[in-house]
């Protein structure tokens, strides 16, 4: 009972974590067509940021993670401006540049970081809440995922209810359509990564006092949005947040009772389920070609 | 193929057999792993001649290499058996994920290829019987054909340019064959070939099952000569140097992706050799030069020496 109830209490936490990795690669496919291969690497950079401050240079915690957003912005607007943006035409070649970048960012944690073990940050908030008789809560995971829904409902609120929100929605379902109206594509396009790249950075920071922070935790981080992304639906984001809050209760209680790994191979295979019986996802939209 | 063609692949082996003897050993080492890589690109692009981009092409290799380690070592089959085997075995598991798989095209395809191999490599992970989990299958038999065992660098190089030889030859017949132009065909106006009769379907699936038997040789060529396999010799890293090659060296030729193997290797080996970088910093420099390639070389290294090729011709004329 004690397990179950602590269970259910991580996987909540968890799927804040895995919504906000995916909202940033869905909003950058749906709205610039590309796969962002480098949005893991983009979280990572926001964990090593609130590493090197805080761990490092006791920068407080609460202004480190605003400038690991900023960051993980900023290299997401270089990215659309000088990668993305010349390469419109060709999803391809984009995806192909992001892994480029992939490779260099992880060099550049390397380089920062040097080697060694992973790198850990102390919790700020080291209280821990008792529930009941069984559950106990630590305040850091509770914080981060009061941040994590706060940004996710910020989001919403901009999508659904700003006239900006309406043109970057507007562009993901039809680009020329939206061009015609006026709307200005590559204005939207830095919008969408300058969100989609903040939040990857956000959760980053939030993630880092825990979880061990290495070069190459964005290869997880890439994978869970992926089959966040796939089984939500690749155009819709309330699915992909549906979707990492169901994916993040089946891996939580897979690793709890069988293993992590066992976990992964079967949200692959979810995944490709989900790809062959209903490819736009369980709450998608069908796209035009 | 035209006989100036010809003379030139002829001079190019004929240079790898009489000049890798005298290079130091690390160097025959490097010249195996090259032909070897040879063939897992040239096999990539049969795959990609359907315009699909398929993340499953390396574990495919591993998939022959798990194949041919398992077969010779547990069950005692000769290198020369177990490595068609692991062709096939490789061939046969691409031809069940061909049913999955080709229900989707471009990104979609791209991801749920990544999936399937992905799901793949953790079962070699996590079920360490039979295959070995994290550190794998090691004590792989050495080939042997008579009295001659390819333990040592130089034979077994020569095995691996007869193998490869035989392979490339093969591919470019399909390439220049009836199939290979209606692979062309499904890439650039599918719903036009689909409407002369062409099962779209059923030439992806060929596509991806013949480079997959192709590239699971090359994966069994490999760790025999290793004598161990892991599975993180098969990751989504290793997949993306395969992509680097192709698309550096130009994937519009048959003889682009071998042009970008080779000169990156060089270009590789010279960096390490040279000292200028650390080690740790020469992903970075990958990365760089496939930006700088997808941003000033669409058409790789290949079409540069193309364009070369018309402006000299315009300043002569």
């Amino acid at each position: 009972m004690e397990l179950f109830l602590q269970s259910i209490v991580n996987s909540i936490i968890q799927g804040g974590f895995f919504a906000l990795w995916a909202v940033g690669l869905v909003l950058i496919f749906g709205v610039m067509g590309v796969v962002n291969f480098a949005h893991g690497e983009l979280v990572m950079i926001g964990a090593y940021t609130v590493w090197l401050l805080h761990a490092q240079n006791d920068v407080p915690f609460l202004l480190a993670v605003p400038i690991a957003i900023i960051l993980a912005m900023m290299i997401g607007l270089l990215m659309e401006r000088f990668l993305f943006r010349p390469n419109r035409t060709d999803p391809l070649a984009g995806l192909i540049c992001s892994i480029g970048v992939l490779f260099i960012l992880q060099v550049v944690a390397h380089e920062v970081g040097g080697t060694g073990p992973a790198k850990q940050v102390a919790p700020p908030f080291s209280e821990i809440i008792q529930v009941g008789e069984y559950l106990r809560i630590p305040s850091q995971r509770l914080f981060s995922l009061a941040v994590a829904l706060s940004a996710l409902g910020v989001l919403w609120y901009f999508l659904t209810q700003s006239k900006l929100g309406w043109a970057l929605r507007a562009v993901a379902l039809d680009r020329e359509a939206s061009a015609l109206q006026g709307i200005n594509i590559n204005r939207i396009s830095m919008i969408a990564i300058g969100v989609g790249a903040a939040m990857a950075g956000l959760a980053g920071g939030l993630m880092a006092p825990l979880q061990n922070i290495t070069p190459h935790m964005g290869h997880n981080v890439i994978i869970t949005a992926f089959i966040v992304t796939i089984v939500g639906g690749v155009g819709s984001l309330s699915g992909a947040v549906a979707a990492a809050f169901i994916y993040a209760a089946f891996h939580t209680f897979v690793t709890t009772y069988f293993n992590g790994t066992i976990a992964t191979i079967l949200g692959l295979l979810i995944m490709v389920v989900v790809l062959i019986i209903k490819p736009t996802g369980i709450m998608g939209v069908k796209v035009s070609e | 193929m035209s006989i100036k063609n010809l003379i030139i692949c002829i001079a190019v082996i004929a240079g790898i057999v009489t000049l890798t003897p005298f290079l130091k050993f690390q160097y025959q080492d490097l010249m195996i792993f090259l032909v070897i890589n040879v063939l897992v690109v040239v096999s990539y692009r049969l795959v990609t001649l359907t315009g699909e981009w398929s993340l499953i092409h390396i574990v495919m290799m591993g998939v022959g290499a798990y194949a041919s380690a398992m077969l010779s070592k547990f069950a005692g089959f000769p290198f020369w058996v177990s490595m068609p085997l692991a062709g096939l075995t490789a061939a046969g598991i691409s031809a069940i994920l061909c049913f999955p798989l080709f229900r989707m095209t471009q990104f979609y395809f791209l991801i749920g290829s990544f999936a399937a191999g992905e799901a793949i490599r953790l079962c070699w992970i996590y079920f360490i019987d039979p295959f070995g989990g994290s550190s794998g299958i090691n004590n792989i038999p050495v080939p042997v054909l008579g009295d001659v065992d390819f333990y040592e660098p130089m034979p077994y190089l020569y095995m691996v340019l007869v193998v490869v030889t035989i392979s490339l030859v093969i591919l470019h017949r399909i390439e220049k064959s009836r199939v290979g132009l209606t692979l062309l065909a499904v890439h650039w106006k599918a719903p036009l070939a689909e409407s002369v009769g062409v099962d779209t379907w059923k030439y992806r699936s060929l596509a991806l099952i013949v480079g997959s038997f192709f590239v699971g040789i090359a994966g069994a060529l490999k760790v025999h000569y290793l004598g161990v396999v892991t599975p993180h010799q098969f990751g989504i890293g290793i997949m993306v140097f395969v992509l680097i090659w192709v698309i550096v060296g130009g994937y519009a030729t048959f003889v682009g992706p071998i042009i970008g193997v080779v000169v990156l290797t060089i270009f590789d080996q010279g960096l390490r050799a040279s000292g200028v970088v650390d080690p740790a910093v020469q992903p970075a420099i990958y990365g760089a030069v496939l930006i700088t390639s997808i941003l000033f070389m669409p058409e790789g290294l290949e079409g540069l020496g193309k364009r070369f090729r018309s402006m000299a011709k315009n300043s002569n004329a």
